[in-house]
């Protein structure tokens, strides 16, 4: 029992320090410049002093290991002889990165079709009953679990047992239930890369469903009531004005979405360990730091991931600084 | 009024497939959360030899219920410390990037000083930065200056990754706040600390909330950057790291599994539901993290 205590009190001790550390130094830096500072320089001084610690956390942390990052991808595996495009040439032509470019883009794909798809879906369906905030609740919450969580969640689904006993796993158990013989949901190399992306649908609709919601709850009510008076369908109002009018939420949804399952890695690391045909880049990335400790090759990795994500990004940016009538 | 209630009948009838899609998609949305919970408080040799589904043959046998698995996993299979961990780990890497991040939004949003914008776009544009990026040169600074598998550096390394979105944030809020209330303050005499601790903060706290929110989520949800720089070291790993590795090495002891994973899931849980009303603002305030 002690122990436990103990054990509390340490940990306690720590969240203190690292929290009360941040407010003393800012408090006596100010305190310094107050004092110390001659007048008319302390109003110059003091921005600097709220200021220093983001940059140079954000050189620290951000800017200096990304031009580290791409000077080394040059390098060999110890980063001692230059190798010129070597390790990206490699990484283009290796099959294991073949199989994952393959997965990233079929993640991509699914991902963010799956999930956009279902979570305008929900928002459209959800905003016509009057216990909207049941369903939408119960479809966000996964946001709040982790991937490692779902990921134990869903294994547990997706569990296998051999033909003739009895089938834990949900999705065999309803399959055996048909009469169909129960189905190795992540050893099957045709399929298993689908039930990872299942996973990824499950956690991200939600977050698409928030924002596609608020968006359609955005389009004023005066169009739709005009354009029903004039005879439209329910299904020619949905098509012709909700999805044109909501259109620069679906790209930001997204491309926010894409940027998410372009980094893919902890459902992957803990459902196959990216064995049996489910590699993806980052997942690839980590075990070419951790396994082969090739720092190049991780390196250009990494700056492929960079390359990819620049063009995406700009585009959400600008979409969502574009003022909208709507807003 | 039998006209009233036709014309109620026909909406509601004509409505019907809406109400059997939303069910449908609620109930498959829950079904894997619901399994887990069950599972985690059904005894072993239950769990694994028949399905969690079958406990509705008698709900209300309440024998066939036990909280064993959560006593084994918290102390036996060191989810306990894991759980220690994890909140020596969020706290602080909640909240010193809200603080360095409402600092440096305050001087970017109020204070005058030459290339203001340029900092903040500047500072805007990191948040493309994949964390991918940064790891090896980082992983092996901390190898030289012995940060690897402390807290600190960990905390730092979350507080790096935060800072773009919580500056982002924070200055598009606190840069909204009313021009007439600050610059009023400053003629009364109050310095820009007092500005700060008095004005800016208390008025922020939706946007700060929000932010807090995210970051807590995403440190207490974190795998990679905790696998990355805490490395292989049991007794500083987080519940995501210890609950991994007990898929690895009791990968089909489903009793325990599902009790450790709902660990994990209690606290950011409650977190949500208690704060979603700030989350969703700033989701809809732009969520874009590298």
């Amino acid at each position: 029992m002690t122990h436990i205590f103990g054990r509390g009190l340490v940990a306690a001790l720590a969240i203190g320090l690292g929290c009360g550390g941040v407010f003393a130094l800012f408090y006596g830096a100010n305190g310094l410049v107050e004092r110390f500072a001659p007048g008319n320089s302390k109003n110059r001084l003091l921005p600097w002093v709220y200021l220093t610690p983001a940059l140079l956390l954000l050189a620290v942390y951000l800017v200096l290991p990304t031009l580290v990052t791409i000077y080394i991808s040059c390098f060999d595996a110890r980063s001692q002889a230059f190798v010129g495009l070597t390790n990206y040439l490699t990484v283009f032509t290796d099959k294991t990165m073949g199989e994952a470019f393959r997965n990233n883009l079929l993640w991509l794909v699914g991902v963010t079709g799956g999930s956009v798809s279902l979570g305008l879906l929900i928002a459209v369906l959800a905003d016509r009953v009057r216990y909207e905030p049941v369903p939408k609740t119960l479809i966000f919450l996964p946001m709040a679990i982790s991937f490692v969580g779902a990921s134990v969640i869903w294994k547990f689904i997706y569990a296998f047992r051999p033909a003739g006993t009895a089938q834990i796993g949900l999705l065999n158990a309803v399959v055996t239930s048909l009469g169909f013989e129960p189905v190795g949901w992540l050893v099957e190399r045709s399929i298993n890369n689908l039930a990872l992306i299942a996973i990824m649908i499950w956690l991200q609709t939600g977050f698409c469903m928030v924002l596609l919601s608020a968006a359609v709850k955005g389009i004023p009510q005066e169009i739709i009531e005009a354009a029903r008076l004039d005879g439209a369908s329910e299904g020619q109002i949905f098509w012709r004005i909700t999805l044109p009018l909501i259109r620069s939420t679906i790209l930001v949804v997204s491309t926010t979405t894409i940027l998410l399952v372009l980094k893919v890695f902890d459902i992957v690391y803990v459902m196959t360990a990216g064995n049996q045909g489910t590699e993806v880049l980052a997942s690839r990335m980590f075990k070419e730091m951790f396994s082969f400790r090739h720092y190049g090759r991780g390196s250009a990795i990494a700056v492929l991931l960079l390359l990819a994500v620049i063009p995406i990004m700009v585009l959400n940016i600008r979409e969502f600084r574009r003022p909208t009538p709507l807003r | 009024m039998p006209n009233f209630l036709a014309t109620r009948l026909t909406t509601w009838v004509s409505q019907t497939p809406i109400h059997l899609a939303l069910v449908v998609l609620s109930t498959l949305w829950t079904l894997p959360s619901l399994g887990l919970l069950i599972s985690s408080i059904r005894p072993p040799e239950e769990v694994l030899t028949t399905g969690w589904w079958t406990v509705f043959q008698h709900p209300f046998d309440f024998t066939q219920y036990s909280l064993e698995n959560y006593r084994t996993v918290l102390s036996a299979e060191g989810l306990g410390q894991a759980l220690l961990n994890s909140l020596t780990i969020a706290i602080p890497a909640t909240v010193i990037p809200i603080a360095i991040a409402a600092f440096a939004a305050y001087a970017l949003a109020w204070m005058e000083f030459p290339g203001r914008q340029w900092l903040f776009l500047a500072i805007v544009a990191l948040l493309v930065v994949p964390l991918q990026m940064t790891f090896i040169p980082l992983l092996r600074a901390y190898g030289h200056l012995g940060l690897t598998g402390t807290f600190a550096g960990l905390w730092l390394a979350h507080t790096g990754y935060g800072l773009p979105l919580g500056i982002y944030l924070l200055r598009n809020y606190i840069g909204s706040l009313p021009r007439d209330l600050i610059e009023a303050a400053a003629v009364d005499g109050a310095t820009p600390w007092q500005i700060f601790t008095r004005l800016i903060v208390p008025l922020s706290m939706p946007a700060i909330a929000s932010f807090a929110v995210f970051q807590f989520l995403w440190v207490w949800n974190d795998l990679l950057v905790a696998l990355v720089y805490l490395g292989g070291t049991p007794t500083v790993a987080p519940l995501t790291i210890t609950l991994t590795n007990l898929v690895g090495s009791r990968g089909q002891d489903w009793h325990l599994l599902t009790a450790g994973a709902f660990i994990t899931m209690t606290l950011p849980l409650l977190v949500f539901l208690a704060l979603q009303r700030y989350f969703v603002r700033g989701l809809l305030a732009g969520s874009i993290k590298g």
